[in-house]
This record gives C-alpha cells, structure tokens and sequence, in this order.
C-alpha cells in the first residue's frame, strides 16, 4: 500500500522518546502550532485574572461606553485603555474578557467532545476489528448511518426538543463527540485487524489470554500513536462545530461567552462596527489552525502511514 | 458482478440506510416530552382540544402506527383529520406544517432552489480549483508555488466560512459596494440578479472549501506520479501534459470524488451558516425556523430530505467508481 520513501526513513508507530521530539522540533509550523495551543490554554486558564487586570469582566454592561445609536463609541469598535478590544454593540460588554473566557468554553467544548468521540471510537473499533464478524458488519452498517446523517441539523433540530433542564452545554458536548466516533473507529478498526495478525497477538492468545486482556493489554498500548494523533487532528472540527452552533444561537447558552455566538451577533453589525467581528473571529481562526498544524506534524513524526493515506 | 447487479445493491443499500435514519429521527423528535399538538392547541388549551388536536395529527396512535403512516405518505399521501376540515398532503408527503398551513414537501420544493444555487455553483468553483491548484502543487513539488498553496490550504481548512463570508460582505459590501450584502434573487426573475447575489457566497465557499482539495489531489497525485504506468506512458513517448491528465488525473479523481459527492450532498442538504450569513431563505433557514418554532414536521422532513441528498450523493459516486476505474466494474 505506502510505498517506498517514506516507511523506509520512519517505522510505522514509532515510540515517543528522544526522538520523537527532535523531529517534532525541526517540523516549524508544528512549533509555532503547539506555541499557540499552549498560549490559548494558558489564556483560558488565567481568564479571569487577564479580565481582573484590565479591569473588566465578561458581564456587566457598560452603556457610557456606548453612542446614541447603540453603536460603540470610538475607535475600532470603541477601542481604549479600559477597552483593550473596544466593547460589544448593543451592551457595552468588554470585548476583551469576552474573547478571553471564550476560549475557555471553545477548548473546553473542543477537548470534551474529542475525548467522548475518541473514548467511543476506540473501543468500537477495537472490538470491531478484533472480535469481526457480525460484531463487525453491525459496526460498518451503523457508521454508514452515522455518515449519511446530516448531524448538523440533527443537532440544532436535538437541542430545540430537548427539556429545558437537561444542561445544553452537556448535551452539546455529547452530541458533537457522539457524531464523530466513526471515523475514529474506522481507523482503530483497520489497525487492529493488522495488529491482530502479529506474532505477539497469537502468543499471547495461545498462552490463554482472553479477548479482553488481548484488547486492553497487547492491542490498546500498539494503537496510542494513532490514537493520540486522531484526537488531535479531531478537535479542530469540534471546536468549529461548537462555535458553528453557537453562531446559529443554539449553542452554549448565554451570557457565557462563545466566540461563534458573537461572530454570529456581529452579523447585524458588521456594517458599522467590523471590530467585532474581526477580534472572536481571529481567536477562532488562530486555535484551529494552531491545532491543525501541530495535528499534521504530529501525524508524520508518529504515524506517516495514516498520514499518507489521507 | 455485472454492473447493473453493482447498481442494484447499492440502491437497496441506499434504501435500507435512509429507512433507519428515518425511523431514527422520527422515533427521537417524536418520543421527546415536546408534544406537537400541545403546541398548536393554544391557550387555554383544555384536555378536550387537546385530544382534538392529537386525533387530528394522528398522535393518538401507538407510534409504530404513526411511522408506518409517515412512510406511507412518501407513496400514497396522508390526510389529517375528517370531513370538511380535513387537511390532505400529496404524495411525496415529507409531513405538513400546521403552522405555516403548507406540505413539507411544497416548502422543501420552495426552498430548495436557493440553496441548490449556492451549493451546486460554488462546488463547481471548488472542484475546478482545488484540483487544478493540487495538481500545480504536485508538479512543481517543493517549489515556492507548492510551499505557498500548502500554507495557503492550512488557512483555509481553519477558517470558518460564516467568518470569511462575513469579512467579504464587510469589504465587498459595505466597504467597496460591489456586490450586495445579502438576499436572493430567483433564477426565473432575474439571472444578472440571481449571479450577482451569489457571487461572493460562491467564491467564499469555493476558496475555503478548495483547500482540502488541494490538499487531497497533491497528496494523491504524488502517489500516482511514482507508478509504473506513469513510467510507462512516459516511456513510450507521450507529452507530459498528456501523461498527466490522461494517465495520472485519471486515478487522481477516484479519491476525489469521494470527497466531492460527500460534500456537495452535505451542502445541498441546507447551506445553514451561508444562508445565514447572506441572508437567504433556503433549505437551511427553513430548518432554523422549524427549531425556533417547534416545527416538527418540518424537522423530520428537513432531516429526512438531507439524509437523502447526502446518501444519494453517496451511491453517485459509488456508482462513478464503476465508470471511472475498470477494475471496480470487473472486480465487484
């Protein structure tokens, strides 16, 4: 199947080690992918001392900072030493505290929902590709469902019926991950039948380990590569489909900020103050091309095979 | 395997897929507490109206009978209620939204024409892109062109299309006034309007959608250019430029449909966050109505209608893979 150049330099799964991160380090846009990851996560975790130190906080309305029209008043979106981002049309919020925590919900959202589809994938798959058979064919059959699901519109059409008292944000998160265990499982699934082949599955079944101790003891450990690199290169989508929701307003219920639910109220705005369209907007582009380069480089230093597949 | 055996199965497989995802859906917006005729009945509604209401729409029954009756209506039609007052929707009945007293199946037919203009008109785009800029990048491998378009192609895989079409409608809108900031005109009223609306949609979606093409067609190309019949054709003395696109793009496509038939069967299912964004009513703000309102014959029928643009699109390529690679034909 991959021929050549590229299985020759590298083992398919190579170990994490010493090597792993010199290679990683020479790959620049992974570098500069893996920085800006880490800068969002420190922004997330510090929210609320970042929005303290200019003096602000996500909530309170500031209509003084406002004009007549319900415009902000000022430069760039009412720019200003209290306003490091200018504040939101129509409240007054500050802009700033709002991008900030945002990044709290988007990474939080984004991470939750990959780790629900990956812990799903993983064990589907698994079982699929080692047990096969009819285990395996219900497996495929679900997935062709899954796939032909238009799970966007699922998804707003889910959150408008369901009761009010189940958390919106819980939900969000479970039906995001839930859509996207499929294409994890179909991975995991094909690796596994390769993997169930080697020497050390049959020794290990021979000595009378059971499927359970094969899966979790001589199968799980041989898969973390492309585990870890699926996940990775996951959460960008889930991220963006988070904020995609949250832009259609049924997303993360307000007031808690979400970057996609002020780029989707800047829509009204957009004439008249672009600021605030351009500052949410920049953090969502910069987080998911952050982890879109750190998920490739970190998928040709791991896993060069999947990654040519693709 | 003949290939009309290879057509068959697929279009019994198409069907199987579309009757669970039917039942799913129908089973999930109808079993939830949000009861539709509750909705309809008003306030004050009295357990009298409200059983009125529910032998109207049908809910009184166990709801296997209602499904079968759903299903039904895709063949013969469905009439709600008896007598004077009695509602009757057409066959193909996708369901009947009490609240705007229309068919599913008429609003679906209403709305479709929008977001298939934006949907099949930027795929185009996409494809005639992505592809030819994937190919450029593969020829010239390593070369600054290459280097720039891969850069290029992360930047656009990241960044949300509402984002970017926001941004175009800020500066070719607002800004420059060149195109409309929103809003659709039909085909049939005025073409020069109809284009000139979709015009920025289009190239939006078709910048940012070409990316994974890109990408997708480079990586592929590589692969081809390294096979033997490449060497081969080469070999006996044809033209690069023939090499290329008889030989290699040939088998470049394959994977590339895949993709595209995906896409485009997502995209024609409700462009949700274009429409959204330029302001057009198509398939997609109808389903943003039906949640805003409860509308749930709407939803399913929406759900429904999308699943089955997205399966459709499935077995077309499926069925394409036949035509464009021998060996699926004869192999089965």
């Amino acid at each position: 199947m991959a021929s050549g150049a590229l299985t020759e330099q590298t083992p398919v799964v190579a170990r994490p080690g010493v090597d792993f991160w010199r290679r990683l380090r020479r790959d620049r846009a992974a570098v500069a992918g893996g920085v800006i990851i880490v800068a969002f996560v420190l922004i997330a975790l510090l929210a609320p001392v970042l929005s303290a130190v200019s003096g602000n906080n996500p909530y309170d309305y500031d209509l003084d900072a406002l004009g007549p029209n319900t415009a902000p008043k000022g430069f760039g979106g009412g720019i200003s030493a209290r306003h490091w981002f200018g504040v939101e049309p129509l409240t007054g919020r500050d802009l700033f505290s709002v991008v900030v925590y945002g990044a709290r919900t988007s990474l939080l959202v984004g991470i939750t929902a990959t780790v629900v589809s990956v812990a799903l994938g993983v064990v589907i798959g698994v079982v699929a590709g080692y047990v096969g058979g009819w285990t395996d064919r219900i497996v495929s059959r679900v997935t062709d469902v899954i796939f032909g699901f238009p799970s966007l519109i699922f998804i707003i059409a889910l959150g408008a019926i369901v009761p009010a008292s189940f958390p919106k944000s819980f939900l969000i998160v479970l039906v995001i991950g839930f859509f996207g265990w499929p294409t994890i499982a179909r991975v995991v699934r094909g690796q596994t039948l390769a993997l169930k082949e080697r020497n050390y599955v049959t020794a290990a079944r021979a000595s009378g380990a059971g499927p359970l101790h094969v899966m979790a003891s001589e199968l799980l450990p041989n898969l973390t590569a492309t585990i870890i690199v699926f996940a990775t290169i996951s959460i960008p989508g889930k991220i963006g489909a988070e904020a995609a929701l949250s832009f259609l307003g049924v997303g993360v219920p307000p007031p808690t900020p979400a970057w996609g639910r002020s780029i989707g109220d800047a829509i009204a705005w957009v004439g008249i103050d672009p600021m605030f369209l351009v500052f949410p907007g920049a953090a969502l582009f910069l987080i998911t091309m952050a982890f879109n380069l750190f998920g490739d480089g970190l998928r040709d230093v791991l896993d060069p095979r999947t990654g040519r597949a693709r | 395997m003949t290939f009309a055996r290879f057509v068959l199965s697929r279009l019994a497989g198409m069907v199987i897929v579309l009757l669970a995802i039917a039942l799913i859906s129908y089973l999930i917006f109808y079993l939830l507490p949000a009861n539709p005729a509750q909705l309809s009945c008003g306030r004050p509604c009295t357990p009298d109206r409200l059983a009125q209401a529910e032998a109207f729409m049908g809910l009184d029954k166990p709801w296997w009978a209602q499904f079968l009756t759903f299903l039904g209506g895709f063949f013969v039609g469905r009439t709600f209620g008896v007598g004077g007052t009695a509602i009757h929707c057409d066959a193909p009945c996708f369901g009947y939204s009490f609240r705007l007293s229309e068919s599913v199946t008429q609003l679906i037919a209403e709305r479709a024409p929008v977001t298939f203009s934006i949907a099949i008109g930027a795929a185009v785009l996409w494809l005639l892109l992505g592809v030819s800029t994937g190919v450029a990048s593969a020829l010239r491998r390593g070369s600054l062109i290459d280097r720039s378009l891969t850069t290029l192609s992360v930047a656009g895989v990241s960044a949300p299309a509402y984002l970017v079409g926001l941004l175009g409608i800020f500066l070719f809108g607002f800004t420059l006034n060149m195109v409309p900031v929103g809003g659709y005109v039909p085909l049939t009223q005025s073409p020069v309007q109809w284009l000139w609306h979709l015009i920025l949609p289009w190239i939006v979606l078709a910048l940012l959608n070409a990316a994974i093409y890109t990408r997708l067609t480079r990586g592929e190309m590589l692969e081809v250019m390294g096979e033997d019949y490449i060497r081969t054709a080469r070999a006996k003395g044809l033209r690069e430029g023939r090499v290329v696109g008889r030989h290699a793009l040939r088998n470049v496509l394959i994977p590339v449909a895949t993709v595209f038939g995906l896409d485009l069967g997502s995209l024609l299912g409700g462009a949700i966050l274009t429409e959204k964004v330029f302001a057009m009513q198509g398939l997609g703000s109808l389903l943003l109505d039906a949640v805003g309102n409860l509308d749930l014959q709407v939803l399913v029928g929406v759900t429904l209608f999308s699943a089955f643009l997205i399966i459709l699109a499935n077995v077309v390529v499926d069925i394409s893979y036949g035509l464009l690679d021998p060996r699926v034909k004869a192999g089965g």
